[in-house]
C-alpha cells in the first residue's frame, strides 16, 4: 500500500509572454493561444540548473509533508532536459537536499517521467519508505537551440514539481496504475544531443488522443470505477486542446481536468506535479473521491495512476 | 455514394468547410485539417467504414489526401 502525502513545485521568476516568444519565431500571440491554450511560460535563468529547480520543488514538498530529507528512503528524478549525458540530476538533487547516501535514481523519460516515477514509488515505498518523486525541466535551453522551430518554441516552459509517496500515511491511497511504452514512435518526439527538439506534432496528437482515454478507461474499469466518478484529472499539461479532446472522448466535463497550461506552458515531466501541487493547495483530496493522474510523451511512454482520497 | 464521396463527406463534416481540393492534394498543407481535426477524421472513418485502425498504422501521412485515405482503407480491408 502507498499514499500520496504531499506535493511541491518551483517555477522560475521570469515570465515569457506569447508576445515575446512569438516575436522570436515569427507568429502572433493570439495564434499561440489558439493552437495551445498557452498565454505565458516561465524561463529559468542561464545559471539555474534542472537539479536546483528540482531540489527547490522537493524541499517545498518535504516542508508541506512536515518531514526532512533524512526521512527519505529514495529519490526518483525525472528530466528530459538534463544539462549533461551523465550523471543525471538525481544525485545532485539529493546533495542539494542535504543527503549523501540515499539512493537517487534518474528517469530520463521526459513528459511521462513523473507519472512513471510515482507509479514505481507506489511499489517501492513498502520496501524503502518515503520516496520523493521529482520532475524537473529546463526546456528553454532546448527550444532556444538554433534553428528555433516555431511549432516547438511556443509550447515549452521551465519548472519543477514533486510528490512524496509514503508507505503508511497521506491524503490519498494509490489504487493502481497502468503504464505502457512503444518504441515504434521514438523518432516522432526526441532530442538528440545538442540538437533542437524534433516533434511530429500530428503523430503525437493522433496517438495521444487515442492512448490516453484508453488507458484511463482501462484503469478505472480494473478498479470497478466509472470514469465519471473521478473528482479531478491531473494530467501532463501538454496542450489545452489535447486536454479538451481527452475530456470529450471520456465524456467528462473539461472543468474536472485541472489546467494551468495557460500560465506555464508545457513543462514536460514537471507539469503533472506542478498541476497536482497547485490543485492540492486550492482543493485537495477528499475522502472516497478518486483522483486520476495521466501522461503521454516521448518514447512513446504513457499511462495513468488512480488514487482515492482517504477519510 | 462511393467510397471517395463518403471520405469527402467526412472531411467536410469535420472541417466544416466545402471540400474544394483535388483527391491528391494535401489536407494538411491546404489547411483543411489540423492535428486535432485529423483525430476526428480517423474516428469518423473507423465508424463509417466499420474498421478498427491499429495504432501502429496511424501515420498522419496515410491521411494526407483523399487519395491516400482511399488507398489505405483498402489496406485495412475496406
Amino acid at each position: 500500500m502507498a499514499f500520496l502525502r504531499a506535493f511541491g513545485s518551483y517555477l522560475p521568476d521570469r515570465v515569457v509572454t506569447n508576445e515575446e516568444i512569438g516575436a522570436q519565431v515569427g507568429c502572433d500571440a493570439e495564434w499561440i493561444r489558439g493552437v495551445s491554450g498557452i498565454e505565458s511560460r516561465r524561463f529559468a535563468s542561464a545559471s539555474e540548473t534542472v537539479a536546483q529547480m528540482g531540489a527547490a520543488a522537493g524541499a517545498k514538498c518535504l516542508e508541506r509533508a512536515g518531514i526532512t530529507a533524512t526521512d527519505l528512503g529514495m529519490i526518483l528524478v525525472s528530466s528530459g532536459s538534463s544539462e549533461r549525458q551523465f550523471p543525471g540530476p538525481a544525485a545532485s538533487v539529493a546533495k542539494l537536499l542535504g543527503l549523501d547516501s540515499v539512493p537517487a535514481i534518474d528517469l530520463p523519460l521526459a513528459s511521462a517521467g513523473s507519472l512513471f516515477g510515482i507509479s514505481l514509488a507506489s511499489q517501492l515505498a513498502a520496501v524503502v519508505g518515503n520516496v520523493l518523486v521529482i520532475g524537473t525541466e529546463k526546456m528553454s535551453a532546448i527550444v532556444e537551440r538554433q534553428p528555433m522551430d516555431r511549432a516547438v518554441a511556443i509550447l515549452f516552459g521551465d519548472g519543477a514539481g514533486a510528490c512524496l509517496v509514503s508507505p503508511d500515511v497521506g491524503g490519498a491511497r494509490v489504487l493502481g496504475w497502468e503504464l505502457h511504452s512503444d518504441g515504434a514512435f521514438a523518432e516522432d518526439l526526441k532530442v538528440e544531443f545538442n540538437e533542437p527538439l524534433a516533434m511530429s506534432g500530428r503523430t503525437v496528437i493522433l496517438q495521444a488522443t487515442r492512448k490516453i482515454p484508453r488507458v484511463i478507461s482501462s484503469l478505472f474499469e480494473k478498479h470497478g470505477l466509472a470514469v465519471s466518478e473521478a473528482g479531478v484529472f491531473l494530467m501532463h499539461q501538454a496542450n489545452q486542446n489535447l486536454i479538451l479532446k481527452i475530456a470529450a472522448t471520456l465524456d467528462v466535463s473539461p472543468e474536472r481536468f485541472y489546467s494551468n497550461i495557460a500560465r506555464y506552458g508545457n513543462t514536460s515531466s514537471a507539469s503533472m506535479l506542478i498541476a497536482a501541487d497547485e490543485w492540492s493547495q486550492q482543493v485537495g483530496f477528499e475522502g472516497g473521491v478518486p483522483v486520476c493522474f495521466a501522461a503521454f510523451g516521448a518514447g512513446f511512454h504513457w499511462g495513468a495512476l488512480l488514487a482515492v482520497g482517504v477519510d | 455514394m462511393n467510397k471517395r464521396q463518403e471520405i469527402i463527406q467526412i472531411i467536410e463534416s469535420v472541417s466544416g468547410k466545402p471540400f474544394k481540393l483535388s483527391p491528391e492534394e494535401s489536407l494538411f498543407e491546404s489547411g483543411t485539417l489540423d492535428s486535432f481535426a485529423l483525430t476526428d477524421v480517423v474516428a469518423a472513418l473507423e465508424k463509417k467504414f466499420k474498421v478498427s485502425i491499429p495504432d501502429s498504422a496511424l501515420n498522419p501521412r496515410k491521411f494526407d489526401s483523399v487519395e491516400r485515405i482511399e488507398e489505405h482503407l483498402a489496406e485495412w480491408g475496406k
